[in-house]
């Protein structure tokens, strides 16, 4: 393995620029990662700007979710990382109870109760999607490495519980979401390899079971869209055709910031939300997205090089499920509005308007980068 | 069945995580490159196929109809013009559930079966998106008001504001400027469809039909810029319209209107044709209708009143009413005896009150009983209208020149009156028999022709071209409505007659109203001015050989339709007229009296007429 080779090779390269840092390493701040997000952020709200039709009071409610985002954020860098490790379940109970309360008090919205409403309307499902992981890197952190049967049976049912609540909204396409996060971590646990070959056997037998039994009429016809979008071209598969016009219709250049005719012309439904990379790549062509796709594999490779180096066990199974959930994130949205997976409400991370997610997206990061100073605590303890 | 390893090894679970890591992030890699390789295939491969589709979503070529021509009379008073009109449509994209719509619809405003059906056939026609269909035209300032408060849960109707046609005299210019009505199924499939996108209706009778393409003008475009809903964003490029070509006319709207009039509750027509011009000024014909309820959809009830009534009030009877002209062809028949020199102008007979051809013993009585005594010539026959005189012209001149003179005069022959649908009634003769009867000619036969009987029909604007023709001394000219660069139409045939036998032929139609004897002589009183005429009265049904007709003893539809032709001034004729009143009577008493009332209705409005003497 040549893996400790790169890692070796990097610390010194990262203690060279420890003095200049020092003075943020102190507020547990991971500059490249701020950077980054920072751009992210700045690029999202640009989009969107666009993408809801010049609709500046949009903008500016997003921009204020992304400075509760960047606080909290913040704020929870400043934590120890073990604090996390030993609380972990919190959010999680947390999570599960507001989850039980979405069909008791939530907002219907489409036909679906994702909602809850405490002054501000969040969702509940978001949550889980950070906690998930949260829980079972600490779960499984303690345990021995690879899994126990055992273990693996409790975690799969912590999995078990939020997907099943999730599903039952009904909100498919976080329910996966939430069981890829819990089933990264155990992944990268170590998971024998048998109870992979055990998991993917009953992955054949229970997909068409719940084609028959689970899935609703809306889902299934997602599905069918998604292998024939001319079926029902004012129906379902409306949102899909216009987002491949829109996409495609962008080329490689692009039509510029503003004038993607398919947005501004309110053809791409759902346009600030869970389909706004259609409006990215139809104003900023493709090579916009390589750019987008490049800046959110640096954000990537920031966070497998947090979980590659964190202290302990928590730290990286926590840092690398996370950064697995963030990809999948990336992949599902694009994915599906490029016609290549089926339409599941996933947004897109920074560029989707929408409040729970942007907080919950940055919690995430704020526990990253107390993965990531707690190291440098330690060298700097060392140091002293 | 635990499977703990055998020690907990920071060092172990830490190579061990990055195995996975790796794992995942080279998964991470491959799925990157199949979603890049997706956003390649889209954006730069198949970039074509959606920069089109992009552009054809949000560019919308929209028609713009073109304004149809106006129709003016001489005297440039409007006939027929466009007014505002506000109409029902419905965009089926906009609409949730279009039955519901409809529903909600009908429970506002009357919509009629007609309307529905058109509807709905008219929807299963190639549209554009977001195109509407039309479902009803021509609402009224109430129906209006209850779609506009309505409005919030009627998603999907439109209300819009189109030119429609509005003839202001109605009735009165019914057949001549015909009307335009909506275009049906049929029509569609035979129509320039670029020519007709935008546009609702088409002229579907007289000069509606006849100069649809003038009045149709060009229909513009204008390229827009939609969102989804279908509305407006943005003008990107428009083509404007050419309006229609308006029409100018011969007609005169006052004397059109006096000859409706003189027609009211009579079945009949009048022509009234200017002999300088050539030109129509009045062309009525009666019962009329009121082609302003066609112009947005007559509907079932008013239209099969229309088509079902005895009186045919569609029915266009100065062009396609075919009548007996009777004793009005004698001043013809009577010029073609003087050129064909096998009378003169001292040539007399005897009238006995009948004729008998050679070697029969069929008697071919004179409408006078007893007949018009001895010493009768040409001049008397004319005046007097003596039936057999003329039945002794069979003896000097065969078929073929009564034919050749009646044909000269435009019988058997459309006049070319720039009109759809003119009749070209029958001049016999002996071609035409074995054609249309298969038989050959007989002398009996040229007996009946002689006094414009027996085969012979005749349309109203045919007889109005003959007086015009005689009255201009052989000038025959092709009818026409409308006006174009030259005012005075050009003579088609100039028939040569010597100026002697036109003199006498005026002379006798002059007497026929101003003679002591004259048939018309009854009209004469308080004219300051001369009127040359004939009568005509045409038998409806036959009368046996001894039997007399009397018209208080026969039933009405029976009764013999008089007619009347004249022009005046006499010495300088200005207008030549033609009367057909069916089942009316006799032609002096009952048309003549018209053409009086048309005369000096005409020579009110125009004094400078008279100015001439």
């Amino acid at each position: 393995m040549t893996q400790n080779d790169f890692v070796r090779q990097m610390r010194p390269g990262n203690s060279a620029f420890y003095d200049t840092r020092s003075q943020w390493n102190r507020f547990h701040c991971d500059i490249p990662m701020i950077v980054l997000l920072l751009i992210l952020s700045t690029v999202g709200l640009l989009v969107l700007f666009s993408a809801s039709g010049q609709n500046i009071s949009l903008v500016k409610s997003q921009l204020v979710r992304f400075g509760i985002g960047f606080i909290a954020m913040i704020a929870l860098a400043q934590i120890h990382p073990r604090f996390f490790e030993r609380w972990a379940f919190l959010p999680y109970l947390g999570g599960i109870l507001l989850l039980i309360m979405v069909p008791l008090f939530g907002i219907e919205k489409n036909g679906a109760q994702r909602w809850l409403s405490i002054g501000v309307q969040f969702q509940p499902s978001e949550i889980i999607k950070v906690s998930i992981p949260l829980l079972l890197a600490s779960y499984l952190a303690k345990r021995s490495f690879p899994p126990s049967f055992k273990h693996v049976f409790f975690s799969l049912l912590f999995i078990a519980i939020p997907v099943g609540l999730v599903a039952n909204q009904p909100d498919l396409g976080t329910a996966i979401l939430i069981a890829i996060a819990g089933f990264s971590v155990l992944f990268l646990s170590g998971l024998p390899g048998r109870y992979l070959i055990f998991s993917s056997l009953s992955l054949a037998v229970v997909i068409p079971m719940g084609w028959l039994y689970v899935l609703h009429d809306y889902q299934k016809q997602r599905i069918i869209t998604l292998f024939d979008p001319e079926s029902d071209k004012l129906g379902a598969a409306w949102n899909i055709i216009q987002s491949t016009v829109a996409i495609g219709s962008g080329g490689f250049n692009g039509k510029g910031w503003g004038h993607g005719t398919q947005s501004q012309l309110n053809f791409l439904p759902e346009s600030s939300t869970d389909f706004i990379i259609a409006v990215f790549a139809e104003e900023f062509g493709l090579f916009g997205v390589l750019l987008l796709v490049a800046l959110y594999f640096a954000l990537i490779a920031r966070c497998l090089l947090i979980s590659v180096r964190a202290q302990s066990m928590f730290g990286m199974l926590f840092a690398g499920s996370y950064t697995v959930l963030f990809f999948v994130y990336i992949f599902v949205n694009m994915g599906m509005v490029s016609g290549i997976l089926p339409v599941v409400g996933v947004p897109l991370p920074f560029m989707s308007f929408g409040g729970t997610s942007v907080v919950t997206l940055m919690c995430g990061f704020g526990i990253l980068m107390a993965i990531s100073t707690e190291k440098n605590d330690m060298e700097k303890k060392r140091g002293g | 069945m635990d499977n703990h390893h055998p020690f907990k090894s920071p060092q172990f679970e830490r190579q061990q995580f990055r195995a996975r890591l790796f794992f995942g992030t080279s998964l991470m890699v491959l799925l990157v490159s199949i979603l890049l390789g997706r956003y390649y295939y889209l954006q730069v491969i198949k970039y074509e196929k959606f920069m089109t589709r992009s552009e054809s979503n949000r560019v919308l070529v929209e028609p713009i109809a073109p304004t149809r021509g106006l129709i003016y009379d001489r005297n440039g008073v409007l006939l027929a013009q466009n007014r505002i009109s506000f109409s029902l449509s419905v965009v089926i994209e906009r609409a949730d559930d279009l039955g519901l719509l409809l529903e909600e619809i009908s429970s506002l405003i009357t919509l009629s079966d007609k309307e529905k059906s058109q509807f709905y056939k008219q929807l299963n026609r190639r549209r554009r998106p977001f195109e509407s269909v039309l479902l009803k035209m021509d609402l009224s300032e109430e129906e209006q008001a209850i779609l506009a408060v309505n409005q919030y849960h009627l998603q999907g109707s439109l209300v819009t504001a189109k030119l429609l046609r509005e003839y202001p005299f109605g009735q009165n210019f019914a057949h001549a400027l015909g009307y335009v009505g909506r275009i049906n199924d049929h029509e569609i499939d035979t129509l320039d469809p670029v020519l007709y996108t935008g546009t609702l209706v088409l002229g579907k009778t007289g000069l509606e039909k006849k100069y649809e393409n003038d009045l149709l003008g060009r229909v513009g475009y204008q390229t827009v810029e939609v969102n989804n809903r279908g509305r407006m964003m943005r003008l990107l490029q428009r083509e404007s319209p050419i309006d229609g070509k308006d029409l100018h006319l011969y007609l005169d709207y006052r004397l059109q209107r006096q000859a409706y009039r003189l027609l009211e509750g009579e079945k009949g027509a009048i022509v009234v044709i200017e002999i300088d011009t050539g030109g129509v000024l009045a062309m009525a014909s009666a019962p009329s209708f009121n082609p302003n309820e066609f112009v947005s959809g007559i509907s079932h009830k008013s239209y099969s009143e229309l088509t079902h009534s005895s009186e045919l009030p569609l029915f266009d009877r100065a062009l396609r009413g075919q009548y007996p002209p009777g004793s009005t062809v004698k001043p013809v028949y009577g010029l073609a005896a003087l050129d064909e020199g096998v009378i003169n102008e001292n040539y007399r007979i005897s009238d006995p009150g009948y004729f008998k051809l050679p070697n029969s013993e069929h008697k071919y009585r004179d409408w006078k009983k007893g007949g018009h005594g001895n010493n009768i010539h040409l001049h008397d026959a004319i005046v007097q209208s003596c039936d057999t005189f003329f039945y002794n012209l069979t003896n000097l001149m065969s078929i073929d020149t009564f034919d050749r003179y009646g044909s000269a005069f435009g019988f058997g022959q459309k006049t070319g009156i720039d009109m759809p649908l003119e009749r070209k009634g029958i001049m016999p003769s002996r071609s035409w028999k074995q054609e249309a009867r298969s038989m050959r000619w007989y002398t009996g036969d040229t007996v009946n022709v002689s006094i414009g009987q027996g085969y012979t029909l005749t349309t109203p604007i045919q007889l109005a071209v003959m007086t015009a023709g005689i009255a201009s001394r052989g000038e025959m000219r092709t009818p026409q409505l409308v006006q174009n660069q030259q005012n005075i139409l050009p003579v088609k045939r100039k028939i040569e007659i010597s100026e002697n036998h036109w003199n006498y032929v005026h002379q006798s139609m002059e007497d026929v109203v101003h003679g002591a004897k004259g048939t018309a002589r009854g009209i004469s009183k308080g004219l300051n001015y001369k009127i040359a005429g004939k009568t005509g009265t045409v038998q409806v049904i036959k009368i046996k050989q001894e039997e007399k007709y009397d018209a208080g003893a026969t039933a009405k539809r029976n009764r013999d339709h008089a007619l009347f032709v004249a022009f005046a001034p006499r010495e300088n004729p200005k207008i030549a007229v033609a009367i057909v009143i069916e089942n009316a009577g006799s032609g002096s008493s009952q048309a003549a009296p018209v053409a009086r009332k048309i005369m000096d209705a005409y020579m009110n409005f125009y004094p400078e007429a008279l100015g001439g003497l």
